[in-house]
C-alpha cells in the first residue's frame, strides 16, 4: 500500500487526539447491518507496481494499436502525429495534478492557458468567443441545441443527415426528456449534401439547424445559403466540426454565418484513446455569450494592478443558479484543452496550414488510388481528409476481413447506421499525415484481394 | 468519546522576513517568471513543427479554400516549452502540497497510472476499430465494471458518463425511463439542502420540478420532512452520502425504504464514495443509482479542471434502462453492444449519452489504481481518509467553530464556519492567508447550510507531518482572524497575483485576446 503514508504508530497517536479507541469508533454512524467486516469476497489484495504493470501491459498487447497497422479510421476521431513536447508538457505535475482554478491567485498557469485556448478556438472556428471546453463533440452538440432553444424559445431542431450518427443519438436521448423535437434522416450515398432539403424543412417552430462540416461522409458545402435561410426564419445555425484540422484549409463555419460552432478537438493534441477523454469545442457570437454553457475564463486585474485571469460569468452555472442554470455541466476537459493549445501553439498558423494541405494532398492521392479498385466508386465530389467509398458488398465484412490481415481500413457505414441497410456498402476512409504512400497501396491491394 | 487534546499541534511565531524584496524591471522574481500571452510573443509565420512536403494534387475542397488569415500565432519548439513550463509554475498542484478541498478530493496521482494509460494498446486505439482488434480494451472496461459493482453492492454499471454531473444525468434518465416504462408519470425530484449544487440543475434538465428538503440542526436530512413530502408525484430523491456536512446519513436505509414504498427511486451522489469504500456498500443501503467520480475515489488526475469520469452503478430495477453502449462477456470474448437488441438486459435502454464509449483513458488509470490498492488497500483508504479528517476536526475545534462537531465523527471531510472571527473577517481571508502559507485553500462557502463554511478534506494520501503543518497554519490564521489582524485582509501577498477583481471580469467580460489597436479603435 505504497500510496498510504500513515504508519500504525501514526494511526494510534491520531486516534488518541481524536478521542477514539479504534477506527471502528469513527464509523459508528453507519448502521450495523450495512457495515462490512473484512474485505469484500472475490476481490484480490493489493499488488506491486511491477505486477500491476504486467497485468495491464498484457491487456494492452491484446489490442492492435493504430501505429502498428496501415490505419484509415476517422468518423469523428482522427489519428494525427502529436509532437513529443505536447505530452511532456501536459505531464508536468503543476498542470496534470492541479485543481479547477477557483483560487485564481495560485492558478494563473491554468487560467492563462484557458484564455489562450478560448482565443485559439474562437479564431479557428471563426466565432467571437469560445468557452473553456466541454466533455466532447457529441455533448457539445447537444448543449448547442439546448442553447438555441433558450435563445429562440422554440424547440424544433433540424439535424442534417450528414451529422455524425452518434451525435444524433446523444441529441435524441436528451430530447426525450427535454421535450425538443428533432428532425433527422439518414444520409444518402450521393455526392451532394442535404443543404437544399434542410432549407426546405425550416419553419416558424425551428430553433436551429445543425449541420456537420465536413459531414459524416466527408463532404463539404458552402453554408452561406443555409445560414441566410435559417436567419430569415428567426432560427440559429449550429455547425459541428469533428475534424478541426480541416479548418486550416477551408473556410470556417463562423465566417459563413453559423451562430454557434461546436466541435471535437481530439484531432489536435489529444490522441485516440479508444474514444475518450476527448475535447468539446464550443464557440458562438458575442451576443449569445450569457446563454453559453460551461466554464469561461476572463481577463481582469489584481489588487496591485497587474493583468490576471479568473473564471467568470459564473452566474449562469449550476452552483449559483441551481435548477435555473444554463446547463448542469460542472467541469471541462482542462487537460485536453491544454494539449490542444500547446499543439496549436507549436503549429501556429503556418504549421496548421501546412498540416491541412498535407492531409488533403494525401487524401486526394488515396481517393484516386482506391477509386481504381475494381467495383469501388468514390461517393464524394468534395472532401478534406476523409471520403466515402461505395463497395460492391457489405463494408462491415470487408473491414473485418481487412483487420484480420492487419489493415485498419476505415469505418463502415453499417456500423455507424445499423438501422439504414441501404448504406451498408459504404466505407468511410480517413487519411492523415500519418499515412504513407505504402499504406495507401497496402489498403488498395487488400481491398482488391478481398473483393476479388 | 473522551478527548485527549494535549497532543494537538500548536502555532509557532511567524518567520521574520530578512528585508523587503526590491522590485525588478522585468517583473520577474528570480525563478518566478512573468509570462506574456502567445498572442504577444508569437507570430503567424513561426512554427515549432516540420512536415513532409504535401503531394501536388488538384484541390478537392469544393471551392471553399480558406481565404482569410486565422490569426494563430506560433512559437518555436523551445519557446513553446518555455511558455508552458513558466505558466505551469504559477499553479498550485497536488504534486506541490496538500489540497484540502472538501467534496473535491485531491489526492496523490500515481505515475504508474499515467504510464499505463499511454501504452500504445490503450492510448493509440480508435473507438470504432473492429472488436477483434480491441479485446484488451474491452477487458479493461469489463474488469473495472466488476470492481465497481462489487465495491458498491449494486447490480450493474453504466460506464459511459464523462463526469460526475454527467453521471447524475445518466442516473436520472434511467429513473425517468423506468418510470415511463411502467406508465408512471411523476414530476418532482426532492433534493436535500446538503446535496451538491449540480443535483438541482440535473433534475431540472431531465424535466423535473425540484423541491428542497431541509437539514436538521445536526446536519443530516430531516427524515420527518422527507417522509411527509413523499407521494405519487415524487420520482426520486437525490441524496449525498456521506453528505456535504461531512456526516454519514444514519437514516439512509429508512429513507430508501420510505422512498421505495412511495414508488420512487433513490439517487445517491457518489462524490464522497471514497469515505466509505470497502466499509459500506451503497447497494446495502437501498440506493438505486449512484455515480462514482473515478478521479476522486480512484485517483485520476484533475488536470486543472478535467477531464473527469462518472460511471453510474444501478440497482436491478434500473439496470435494463442503462445507456448504450455496454460491454458483455461472452465466453472468452468481450462484446461492445452498441445497438438495442432483445434479451435479458436489453430493450429498455434510454439511448446513448456520448459518442463512443466513455473516458477510456480514465478507466485504465482507475483500474491501475484499484489493482495497486486491492480490496484490502481500498478499505484502508477510507479508514485513513476518515481518520485524517477527524484528526483535523479535533485539532482545530478549539480555535474554529465546528458547527456539527457534536453530531458524531465526521467522515472524510471536516466542516468549520466563520463564527467567532473578528468583525469584518471572513472565510475568504482565512483562505487567502492559507495561500501565503503555501497551501491551497479549503473549499469555501460550501455547503450552503452553514454560514461562511470551510470544508476541509485531507484525503488518505497525506502524512501526519503534512497534516500537522497544515493544522499549524490554519490555527495561526484562525487566531489572527479572531484577533482582528488587518494585514490578513490583504492576503495573499506572496502568490503570483494578489486578489483578483472578479467583479470587473464579469461586468466587462474579456474572454478572448484582441490586438491592442483593435481595442483602441473600439474605445474611440
Amino acid at each position: 500500500m505504497r500510496y498510504l503514508p500513515l504508519t500504525d504508530a501514526d494511526r494510534q497517536q491520531m486516534l488518541s487526539v481524536v478521542g477514539a479507541s479504534s477506527i471502528d469508533d469513527l464509523f459508528v454512524d453507519v448502521p450495523e447491518a450495512a457495515r462490512l467486516t473484512g474485505t469484500i469476497a472475490g476481490l484480490p489484495p493489493h499488488a506491486s507496481e511491477l505486477a500491476v504493470e504486467r497485468h495491464m501491459g498484457a491487456l494492452a498487447r491484446k489490442n492492435l494499436s493504430a501505429g502498428e497497422a496501415p490505419f484509415f479510421l476517422g468518423a469523428g476521431a482522427y489519428k494525427h502525429h502529436v509532437p513529443a513536447s505536447v505530452d511532456h508538457l501536459i505531464q508536468r505535475g503543476e498542470f496534470l495534478t492541479a485543481y479547477t482554478p477557483y483560487q485564481p491567485e495560485i492558478a494563473q498557469g491554468t487560467l492563462q492557458v484557458l484564455f489562450e485556448f478560448q482565443t485559439q478556438a474562437a479564431r479557428l472556428l471563426g466565432c467571437d468567443v469560445a468557452n473553456a471546453s466541454m466533455y466532447d463533440g457529441s455533448t457539445a452538440c447537444w448543449e448547442a441545441i439546448g442553447m438555441a432553444r433558450r435563445i429562440t424559445k422554440r424547440s424544433k431542431a433540424i439535424l442534417s443527415s450528414g451529422l455524425h450518427p452518434h451525435y444524433v443519438s446523444v441529441a435524441n436521448t436528451m430530447a426525450k426528456f427535454t421535450g425538443d423535437t428533432l428532425m433527422h434522416d439518414a444520409p444518402t450515398l450521393e455526392a451532394a449534401t442535404d443543404i437544399d432539403a434542410l432549407i426546405a424543412g425550416i419553419d416558424k417552430d425551428t430553433s436551429c439547424v445543425v449541420v456537420q462540416y465536413p459531414d459524416i461522409l466527408g463532404r463539404i458545402a458552402d453554408l452561406t445559403p443555409l445560414a441566410d435561410a435559417v436567419h430569415a426564419a428567426g432560427a440559429l445555425l449550429v455547425a459541428v466540426v469533428t475534424e478541426p484540422v480541416a479548418l486550416g484549409a477551408i473556410t470556417p463555419p463562423g465566417e459563413m454565418g453559423a451562430d454557434i460552432v461546436v466541435g471535437e478537438g481530439q484531432s489536435i493534441g489529444v490522441g485516440l484513446q479508444f474514444g475518450g477523454p476527448y475535447l468539446g469545442l464550443f464557440a458562438c457570437k458575442q451576443k449569445y455569450v450569457r446563454q453559453m454553457p460551461g466554464r469561461l475564463c476572463g481577463e481582469t486585474l489584481d489588487a496591485a494592478g497587474k493583468r490576471g485571469f479568473v473564471l467568470t460569468l459564473s452566474t449562469r452555472e449550476q452552483h449559483i443558479r441551481r435548477e435555473k442554470a444554463t446547463s448542469n455541466i460542472c467541469t471541462n476537459s482542462g487537460l485536453c484543452a491544454l494539449a490542444f493549445s500547446i499543439h496549436m501553439t507549436l503549429l501556429g498558423e503556418r504549421g496548421l496550414r501546412d498540416l491541412a494541405v498535407l492531409n488533403h494532398g494525401l487524401a486526394v492521392q488515396a481517393a484516386e488510388r482506391l477509386a481504381k479498385v475494381p467495383g469501388v466508386t468514390l461517393v464524394n465530389d468534395s472532401f478534406f481528409n476523409e471520403f466515402t467509398l461505395l463497395l460492391p458488398r457489405d463494408a462491415r465484412e470487408v473491414v473485418r476481413a481487412l483487420a484480420d490481415k492487419g489493415v485498419l481500413g476505415g469505418v463502415s457505414l453499417g456500423r455507424l447506421f445499423p438501422d439504414a441497410p441501404e448504406l451498408g456498402n459504404g466505407l468511410v476512409v480517413a487519411v492523415t499525415e500519418t499515412v504513407t504512400a505504402e499504406d495507401i497501396e497496402t489498403l488498395a491491394r487488400a481491398i482488391e484481394e478481398e473483393l476479388a | 468519546m473522551i478527548m485527549f487534546k494535549e497532543d494537538r499541534p500548536t502555532s509557532p511565531e511567524p518567520v521574520k522576513e530578512a528585508h523587503m524584496a526590491p522590485a525588478t524591471v522585468t517583473g520577474n522574481r528570480a525563478l518566478m517568471l512573468e509570462e506574456a500571452l502567445i498572442f504577444e510573443i508569437g507570430a503567424t509565420d513561426t512554427t515549432g513543427v516540420d512536415f513532409a512536403e504535401a503531394p501536388k494534387v488538384a484541390s478537392r475542397l469544393g471551392g471553399l479554400e480558406r481565404k482569410a488569415a486565422i490569426g494563430l500565432p506560433g512559437l518555436s519548439e523551445q519557446e513553446t516549452v518555455r511558455h508552458y513550463t513558466r505558466l505551469s509554475r504559477q499553479n498550485y498542484a497536488i504534486d506541490l502540497g496538500l489540497f484540502p478541498l472538501g467534496s473535491c478530493t485531491m489526492k496523490h496521482n500515481p505515475r504508474l497510472n499515467e504510464k499505463v494509460a499511454r501504452m500504445p494498446g490503450f492510448g493509440d486505439i480508435h473507438p470504432l476499430q473492429p472488436q477483434s482488434t480491441v479485446q484488451g480494451a474491452l477487458a479493461v472496461i469489463h474488469e473495472l465494471a466488476e470492481w465497481l459493482i462489487r465495491l458498491t453492492g449494486m447490480h450493474s454499471v453504466a460506464m459511459s458518463p464523462k463526469a460526475g454531473a454527467h453521471g447524475e444525468l445518466c442516473g436520472l434518465l434511467a429513473i425517468r425511463a423506468a418510470l415511463e416504462a411502467r406508465g408512471d408519470a411523476r414530476s418532482v425530484v426532492l433534493v436535500p439542502e446538503s446535496a451538491h449544487g449540480t443535483n438541482p440543475a440535473t433534475a431540472a434538465f431531465c424535466g423535473y420540478k425540484v423541491e428542497d428538503i431541509p437539514a436538521t440542526p445536526e446536519g443530516r436530512v430531516d427524515l420527518a420532512a422527507l417522509q411527509a413530502r413523499l407521494g405519487p408525484d415524487v420520482a426520486a430523491v437525490m441524496i449525498t452520502n456521506p453528505n456535504t456536512c461531512g456526516l454519514f446519513e444514519r437514516d439512509m436505509k429508512t429513507i430508501s425504504d420510505a422512498v421505495h414504498a412511495a414508488g420512487a427511486f433513490v439517487y445517491c451522489d457518489g462524490a464522497n464514495f471514497n469515505a466509505i469504500v470497502g466499509r459500506v456498500r451503497p447497494g446495502d443501503l437501498g440506493v438505486d443509482a449512484m455515480h462514482i467520480n473515478l478521479h476522486k475515489t480512484f485517483s485520476t488526475p484533475h488536470g486543472g479542471g478535467g477531464p473527469g469520469s462518472g460511471p453510474v452503478v444501478l440497482s436491478a430495477a434500473l439496470a435494463p434502462f442503462a445507456p448504450l453502449p455496454f460491454v458483455e462477456k461472452q465466453g472468452d470474448r468481450f462484446e461492445l453492444v452498441e445497438e438495442e437488441t432483445a434479451g435479458e438486459h436489453h430493450g429498455g435502454s434510454f439511448g446513448r449519452m456520448v459518442a463512443f464509449h466513455g473516458q477510456m483513458g480514465m478507466f485504465t488509470r482507475a483500474l491501475t489504481y484499484i489493482l495497486s490498492h486491492g480490496a484490502d488497500g481500498l478499505r484502508q483508504v477510507s479508514e485513513d481518509a476518515v481518520l485524517n479528517a477527524n484528526y483535523i476536526l479535533r485539532s482545530l475545534d478549539d480555535v474554529l467553530d465546528a458547527p456539527f462537531g457534536g453530531s458524531g465523527p465526521c467522515m472524510h471531510e471536516a466542516l468549520f464556519s466563520d463564527k467567532g472571527l473578528a468583525e469584518g473577517f471572513t472565510t475568504l481571508d482565512i483562505a487567502k492567508g492559507l495561500i501565503d502559507e503555501g497551501f491551497h485553500p479549503m473549499t469555501m462557502y460550501f455547503p450552503l447550510v452553514v454560514h461562511g463554511a470551510m470544508l476541509v478534506e485531507p484525503t488518505e494520501t497525506e502524512s501526519k507531518a503534512a497534516l500537522d503543518q497544515f493544522i499549524m497554519a490554519l490555527r495561526s490564521l484562525a487566531e489572527r482572524a479572531k484577533a482582528g489582524d488587518e494585514v490578513l485582509k490583504g492576503a495573499p501577498y506572496h502568490a503570483p497575483r494578489r486578489r483578483l477583481d472578479e467583479t470587473l471580469a464579469a461586468r466587462k467580460p474579456v474572454l478572448v485576446w484582441n490586438e491592442p489597436e483593435k481595442l483602441a479603435q473600439a474605445a474611440e
